[in-house]
């Protein structure tokens, strides 16, 4: 690049450079500074009354409560995925792909929809659950269910792509040499996906902790009761509250810019490291982060 | 790797496959099945009626036409921003480079309330923009704005890897055998970059089409104005009109799947043709 006949003129870089920096500036810098901004207009006491006040902490614990059950469930899953589509070849591989990238192609609004047609007080198995007495739409266990099904094929579409690059000969040794297989995911499988995995865990609790409309459909917005951070912030927002509303809103921002640094460190140490797997790691994330996660 | 091989020494593939086939029917298939199982239960005329109805009609036409400019601005600017990232050196680029993710990691109703404060007539840009003339908060344009916002990381994270694997050995044989920059870019970077271009637009409508927590705050929701398919769905759920929210819904549902094909499509192609 620094070869002049393969760059193009001085001014003309100069002027991208600012069209680009102006653009990523006015989208992404502005609006994540003015959260700060408005969160704290009234003072670091009406900021802290906010982020302390009964509601905020019991959405607090919801939302951390349905990410801790979808994380870990969408984990064991990813990686069960990993294993069957990324080592072996079988008839309809590429459907299941597909199948499990679905989430992502369907709006947030008919993700919610589809549990309460499903779980609702006319749905298909509505009558049952109610008539065991439990409470699935607008209760918590809806918001969970909605939180593991947007939040549902990060892990798995990280860790197919690696299983498959990876290959099976390592496995096929670690069984020759008389490993169980316990002993070869933990000690062949496991070293080769951790990062892919992390990666996938970073993001799919990113989304599971700050997913709206999937969560506001199921919940029914009962304070206290189904509310999470994202849905907290929307009912002080349209209570013209709105500096307690940023205030919230500020802890979702932190947990983004944490996102942020925590993906930036993940793909730098795969770039690292030195490995083929790493190499080819690097490879499957730059794929799938294109692919729009 | 033979699949014979594969299976007689690896281990696990039988319970592996259950859970995942077991798991991704009872968290995905089942409860998306709901949809046009209860589509079907519906008249024809019910649905047409549901389906036809000049609010829904004019949500379909704001949604689809709001996310397509918002997908061009992205492309555009996506292009270069992505250009910029790869070719050019300047202090800041990691963070830069970092901070394209925002929108994914930023939770949808976060972006909304702020792009509201920002654009509304006494906001940050909203009141230079309102002496101006322009209104962006509570009209289409303010829905397109949180539109741009979600969609710029899928055309640069779409365009980046492939930029950085354009070979710059054709570059220079084209520019040694007289070609200038411009003729370069033109006749070599961009038919290139085209199938991942194309990939990333596509992402970027399809994301923006379904799109509802950035956009429902600075919308405003005006009934034929300003109300988008996945918001109505919404409105038809709190009247417990849930057979029309599932109407709507399943059109969208049509719409979403035919870009996902799209999308898978248009990824292969892009495969296919890696840099030069």
């Amino acid at each position: 690049m620094n070869k002049e006949h393969l760059s193009e003129p001085r001014a003309v870089r100069w002027i991208l450079t600012a069209i680009a920096l102006g653009f990523v500036g006015l989208f992404l810098l502005v609006p994540l500074a003015a959260v700060f901004v408005e969160a704290f207009s009234k003072g670091l006491e009406a900021y802290a009354a906010a982020v302390t006040e009964a509601d905020a902490l019991s959405a607090l614990r919801l939302t951390l409560l349905a990410a801790a059950i979808a994380v870990p469930a969408n984990v064991v899953f990813g990686v069960a995925a990993g294993w069957a589509i990324g080592k072996f070849q079988f008839r309809g591989r590429q459907l299941l792909m597909t199948l499990i990238d679905l989430p992502f192609a369907v709006s947030p609004v008919i993700s919610g929809l589809v549990f309460i047609l499903l779980f609702g007080r006319q749905g298909w198995l509505g009558p049952w659950v109610l008539d065991h007495g439990i409470q699935v739409v607008f209760a918590v266990p809806g918001i969970v269910l909605a939180t593991i099904f947007v939040s549902f094929p990060f892990v798995a579409r990280e860790i197919i792509p690696i299983m498959e690059a990876t290959g099976t000969e390592e496995e096929q040794a670690a069984r020759v040499l008389g490993a169980g297989g316990l002993q070869m995911f933990v000690r062949v499988t496991l070293p080769n996906i951790k990062w892919g995995l992390m990666y996938g865990v970073i993001l799919a609790t990113a989304r599971a902790m700050g997913e709206f409309g999937a969560v506001s459909v199921v919940s029914g917005h009962i304070r206290g009761v189904t509310n999470t951070l994202p849905l907290h912030v929307e009912i002080l927002y349209n209570e013209y509250n709105a500096q307690a509303a940023f205030a919230v809103a500020s802890l979702l921002a932190c947990l983004a810019l944490v996102t942020l640094v925590l993906k930036a460190l993940v793909e730098r140490r795969v770039r690292h490291a030195g490995a083929e797997a790493g190499r080819q790691a690097v490879e499957v994330m730059a794929w799938e982060s294109k692919s729009g996660v | 790797m033979s699949r014979s091989v594969s299976r007689r020494v690896l281990p696990g593939f039988g319970l592996t496959m259950g859970l995942t086939v077991f798991y991704l029917s009872l968290i995905v298939l089942i409860p998306l099945a709901t949809l046009p199982a209860k589509t079907l239960t519906m008249s024809w005329e019910a649905f047409r009626a549901t389906i036809t109805d000049p609010r829904v009609v004019a949500s379909y036409r704001l949604s689809v036409t709001a996310s397509l400019v918002a997908a061009s601005v992205n492309a555009v600017f996506g292009f270069a921003v992505a250009w910029v990232l790869v070719r050019y050196s300047f202090p800041g680029r990691r963070i830069v480079d970092a901070l394209i993710d925002l929108p994914f990691a930023l939770p949808t109703a976060v972006a909304g309330i702020v792009l509201t404060t920002l654009y509304a007539p006494n906001g940050w840009l909203g009141e230079p923009l309102a002496r101006l003339g322009i209104k962006v908060a509570f009209t289409p344009l303010g829905i397109t704005v949180a539109l741009i916002f979600i969609g710029l990381p899928f055309v640069v994270r779409t365009l980046q890897p492939v930029i950085e694997d354009l070979d710059p050995e054709v570059e220079e044989a084209a520019a040694s055998l007289g070609a200038g920059r411009a003729a370069v870019l033109l006749r070599i970077v961009v038919p290139n970059l085209l199938p991942a271009w194309v990939t990333g637009f596509a992402l970027a409508f399809a994301r923006a089409v379904g799109e509802y927590g950035s956009v429902v705050f600075i919308s405003g929701n005006m009934p034929m104005r300003t109300e988008i398919s996945p918001l109505l769905i919404v409105t038809k759920l709190e009247q417990y009109d849930y057979t029309g929210a599932t109407a709507i819904a399943s059109v969208m549902l049509v719409l979403s799947f035919g870009l996902l094909l799209c999308i898978n499509g248009l990824q292969s192609w892009s495969r296919r043709r890696v840099a030069y």
